[in-house]
């Protein structure tokens, strides 16, 4: 059903050749070009408009030019990016230019619409992202090394905490969406290209024009609330929180985009034959996530524009005394928030569940449970946002219901560790740099949910309810879980990805350093939590001084880690390059199955996709796709074992013998 | 989640040895030695203590919770131990074309691991709600209409006000005084009323198990009732701005003779005080300069004239 729908895309221009890749067509540097003299028009325009006005006057802060700034901002960052060029031509009524596809490095800095340029220039924005988010970790880390001391002023610390919380928040979003997401759905599925190519570069840019006006911030003064930005404080706050507000909307825009395209592509561009019960777990993954960015982010959107509205028109959402309420704040940003704890979870099992039947050479263990799984965390999700408003004074009787809702949530996510356990009964695991994370990530994982259920229980939140508990608990989900997830996904792709062979020993270095530091930083925090330390403070009891240093040091060393993995990066892609070969794992999957580097079109025919990729051990295991190249395409070779050992019927006896 | 390992479904070949029946072993003896060591050792310390009747129990369902967790963590990590140990790949970093059984779901596995995790779960929410309805409230806010109120005679009220960046206590039933000393008598039921002034706090007395957030024109009520005399910390737990980081204080719980004492002389020495306080109410709606920080300034602002202080009444 999908073959018609397959466009051909980069078809050679024909009349008009305007679209040159000289300096002067769409490109990164345009867009901060556009993005500056945006920030400036608007300004100009704030001050126009509400120069004269009390409150400015009397503040001295301008909102009304900073949101307007901001705004203009973003419009001309992607105005040089060249993303308003096809929408405005046809606005006029002209033909768009054509747009070429370039093979030279400066495609990595232009618009493309190669859904794998997008996942490569993703996945450095990603990176630039956390490792900006990590050095504000080790400062928050720094000023904690003392419980009276001071290394940062109040302010200061308290805009560290913000930008970390907010940047790693923002980051954490898309960490594996966009760069692993993009890069890997369509080749997965058995397509050319994303359902919305536009859409998909739009996503990208639109994320990364989010990462300059988050930073935008920190000249501005900070922001004092922490990433989730409660009102009244919210409203009271200086210009940083515009920045704030419009940095959230921002990247709110450019996950609904990058939603849609995602569930657009997974639905309707699947190749002939990839049926749902055919399709891997990591785009079952992609699609729940997708579901949730498409239906919980417009909250946090809207959310955002109150809140603007707020603090430049004098509107009153969030101010009680005017009719107001500052839960309705809270109520609109965990109904967005807590959706969005599990689109920075659900990527990450998919990752996992992908490594793992690779390096035990087993199939994927109760594949339709994990799909499940996938799925009810999702639905659930929606129903879980108050168990953050427990001890805030909402009707009681409501307390019972998110208890249950949000311990109902630990069933799907026990059949993710199902499926992994399962998939490690009785294998061959070989131990290499992915696996390693992902074993990393169930350690981990395991930890942050089970502290989740002691979270959502009212009795114990009582205790732990915005102490560093929680703090450890959504650092060993997000960090432990996803951000260990990504990078075992990294390893394992970025062969396919970049062409070149990761170096095994530092990757292994990597993964031991982060992992024992990432434990070293953050368990100490649980008993922190436990005895008492509110999160954000900087004066703590001197008691707990001892259990503080040992997670700063943890923080430093773990963020040293980092440098392991930029060293192993660099050294292996552009210093000392070792070419991979197509398929150095011995995947099944359908993405292994191209040549390496993946031509533009990904596939010279569309696969006729013949069953699931998880046919490891099997005596004459069938391939994956009919890739229409002459021959149904060898897949990594396997004898017969056991002979004696029966298992549950295939569940999908459709395929080919090779 | 609960700790069940896949089991086979058929038999081994004859030189494999009984997995499931080893890794079940060493889970529970692993578990039970943990939960026996956990509950005689580190139990009856376990945060925030008992000084009074919300953090004894708080403390108890922490206990119990971790009694419930502690198999659910050991049996994760003793079947990937286990795993890791037992299933590695003969020559480390050369790919083996050969995998283990092609096992793609055993129902009688997944049937069992639902049913576990779906019982456990259900298990804790009803443990739960009796928890939190049945014995003591637990000690969070209720928010201004509480379902579970104390059956105590005697109740002291104590009015927790907080603002940036400071608490402040009104002892209504002595005359609304209002102090930035916290004073608690021994063996007595306290309902707090907390509300701000401004931005959202939340009080959170730590030793004695309480902690409700502080919205501005809100009145969330806790309860609680001292069991020991001694002193408690009390921390701003919700992010108010600036100097949020030492928004710290510290409570006294004292014997009932000395807290008459006390609050009959402060009553007397701030009586002149207390005079030009507002009346006593459950929630203070402060001039334009309180809670959005002059952001909606006096002249555009229709509330900025309107005293508006003790619209409720607190109930006796």
């Amino acid at each position: 059903m999908s073959v018609e729908t397959q466009a051909i895309i980069d078809s050679p221009p024909t009349g008009r050749m305007r679209a040159t890749h000289g300096f002067l067509s769409p490109n990164a540097v345009w867009a901060l070009v556009g993005g500056a003299a945006g920030y400036a028009i608007g300004h100009l325009c704030g001050d126009i408009i509400a120069g004269s006005q009390t409150v400015v006057q009397d503040n001295g802060q301008n909102n009304v030019a900073v949101v307007l700034g901001l705004a203009f901002g973003v419009l001309g960052w992607l105005a040089g990016a060249g993303m308003l060029n096809y929408p405005a031509a046809k606005l006029v009524g002209r033909e768009p230019l054509p747009q070429l596809p370039s093979d030279n490095w400066t495609r990595y800095f232009r618009p493309t619409l190669d859904h794998k340029v997008v996942g490569l220039q993703y996945t450095v924005v990603v990176l630039l992202f956390f490792f900006t988010g990590g050095v504000l970790a080790m400062g928050i880390r720094t000023e904690l090394l003392s419980p009276t001391s001071h290394v940062f002023g109040p302010g200061q610390y308290i805009a560290m905490v913000g930008e970390h919380g907010t940047i790693m928040m923002m980051m954490a979003s898309s960490i594996v969406v966009g760069p692993l997401g993009n890069w890997l759905v369509p080749l997965m599925i058995g397509s050319r290209k994303m359902a919305f190519p536009r859409v998909e570069a739009f996503s990208l840019w639109i994320f990364t024009a989010g990462y300059f006006v988050i930073l935008a911030a920190i000249p501005m003064g900070g922001f004092p609330t922490g990433w989730t930005g409660y009102a009244p404080l919210q409203t009271q706050a200086t210009v940083g929180m515009d920045a704030y507000l419009v940095g959230f909307a921002v990247i709110g825009i450019g996950m609904i985009a990058a939603g849609f395209n995602l569930a657009a592509t997974i639905i309707n561009f699947r190749a002939p034959g990839m049926t749902w019960g055919r399709v891997p777990i990591f785009v079952w993954s992609i699609l729940a996530t997708a579901a949730l960015l498409v239906l919980a982010t417009p909250t946090l959107v809207v959310a955002g524009l109150f809140g603007v509205l707020d603090r430049t028109a004098q509107t009153a959402f969030y101010v009680n005394e005017h009719g107001g309420s500052s839960f309705l704040w809270q109520n609109l940003f965990w109904f967005f928030g807590h959706p969005e704890v599990y689109i920075m979870a659900l990527p990450g099992f998919g990752i996992v569940g992908e490594i793992l039947p690779v390096f035990t050479r087993k199939p994927l263990f109760a594949y339709r449970v994990g799909a499940a799984g996938m799925i009810g965390v999702a639905l659930l999700s929606f129903f879980v946002w108050q168990h953050h408003l427990f001890q805030s004074g909402i009707n009681p009787d409501m307390r019972p219901l998110f208890m249950l809702t949000t311990e109902l949530i630990s069933i799907p996510t026990g059949f993710i560790f199902l499926v992994g356990l399962g998939t490690l009964w009785k294998a061959k695991i070989r131990f290499e740099v992915p696996m390693l994370f992902a074993m990393g990530m169930y350690f981990n994982f395991l930890i942050g949910g089970v502290t989740g259920v002691f979270l959502s229980d009212v009795p114990v939140n009582v205790t732990v309810h915005g102490s560093f508990f929680v703090m450890a608990h959504f650092h060993y989900t997000i960090m432990g879980g996803l951000i260990f997830a990504f990078f075992a996904g990294l390893y394992f792709w970025l062969p396919k990805m970049s062409g070149k062979t990761m170096n095994r020993k530092l990757g292994q270095w990597h993964f031991w350093c982060m992992f024992l530091f990432f434990n070293l930083t953050f368990f100490p925090l649980f008993l922190v939590g436990l005895l008492g330390q509110p999160r954000r403070v900087f004066e703590y009891a001197s008691n707990l001084q001892t259990l503080n240093d040992i997670s700063s040091v943890g923080a430093f060393l773990l963020g040293a880690s980092f440098l392991i993995f930029i060293a192993n990066f660099i050294w292996s892609i552009f210093i000392d390059p070792k070419p991979a070969s197509a398929n150095p794992w011995d995947s099944l999957g359908l993405e292994w199955q191209t040549p390496t580097p993946v031509p533009p079109h990904n596939f010279d025919r569309i696969p006729v996709v013949l069953t699931d990729p998880y046919h490891y051990s099997e005596p004459g295991a069938p391939a994956v796709a009919d890739l229409g190249v002459g021959s149904i395409a060898t897949v990594a070779t396997s004898t017969p074992q056991d002979a004696a050992i029966t298992e549950v019927a295939d569940p999908d006896p459709g395929g080919l013998p090779a | 989640m609960s700790a069940e390992a896949p089991s086979p479904s058929t038999p081994e070949a004859t030189a494999e040895p009984h997995h499931f029946r080893r890794i079940l072993t060493i889970w529970i003896a692993v578990s039970v030695v943990g939960d026996l060591l956990f509950a005689i050792f580190v139990g009856p310390h376990v945060p925030p203590g008992r000084m009074s009747d919300t953090a004894t129990s708080d403390s108890v369902d922490f206990t119990i919770l971790f009694l419930v967790a502690l198999p659910v963590l050991v049996g994760v990590w003793v079947y990937m131990g286990y795993a890791i140990v037992m299933w590695r790949a003969s020559r480390p970093g050369v790919p083996e074309p050969v995998g283990g059984p092609r096992a793609r779901g055993n129902l009688r596995v997944q049937i069992a691991w639902i049913a576990s995790t779906t019982v456990v779960v259900l298990a804790l929410f009803v443990f739960g709600t009796v928890e939190l309805y049945v014995t003591n409230g637990s000690g969070g806010g209720e928010g201004p209409n509480p379902i579970w109120t104390p059956t105590s005679a005697t109740i002291l009220p104590v009015q927790v006000i907080a603002q940036q960046w400071r608490f402040t206590f009104r002892y209504p039933t002595f005359g609304g005084f209002e102090t930035p000393d916290l004073i608690l008598p021994v063996n007595t039921t306290v309902e707090f009323h907390v509300t701000s002034l401004d931005v959202i706090h939340d009080f959170w007395a730590y030793q004695i198990g309480v902690k409700a957030d502080a919205n501005p024109g809100s009145d969330n009520i806790a309860y609680t009732t001292t069991k020991q005399l001694g002193t408690f910390t009390v921390r701003c737990d919700e992010l108010c701005g600036l100097w949020h980081g030492a928004m710290y204080d510290f409570g006294r719980v004292v014997s009932k003779s000395s807290f008459e004492q006390w609050a009959a002389r402060t009553e007397i020495q701030l009586a002149a005080l207390t005079k030009t306080l507002p009346p006593f109410a459950l929630t203070y709606t402060p001039d334009a300069n309180g809670a959005d920080g002059g952001f909606y300034p006096d002249t555009n602002d229709p509330y900025s004239n309107v005293e508006t202080y003790g619209a409720t009444q607190p109930s006796s």
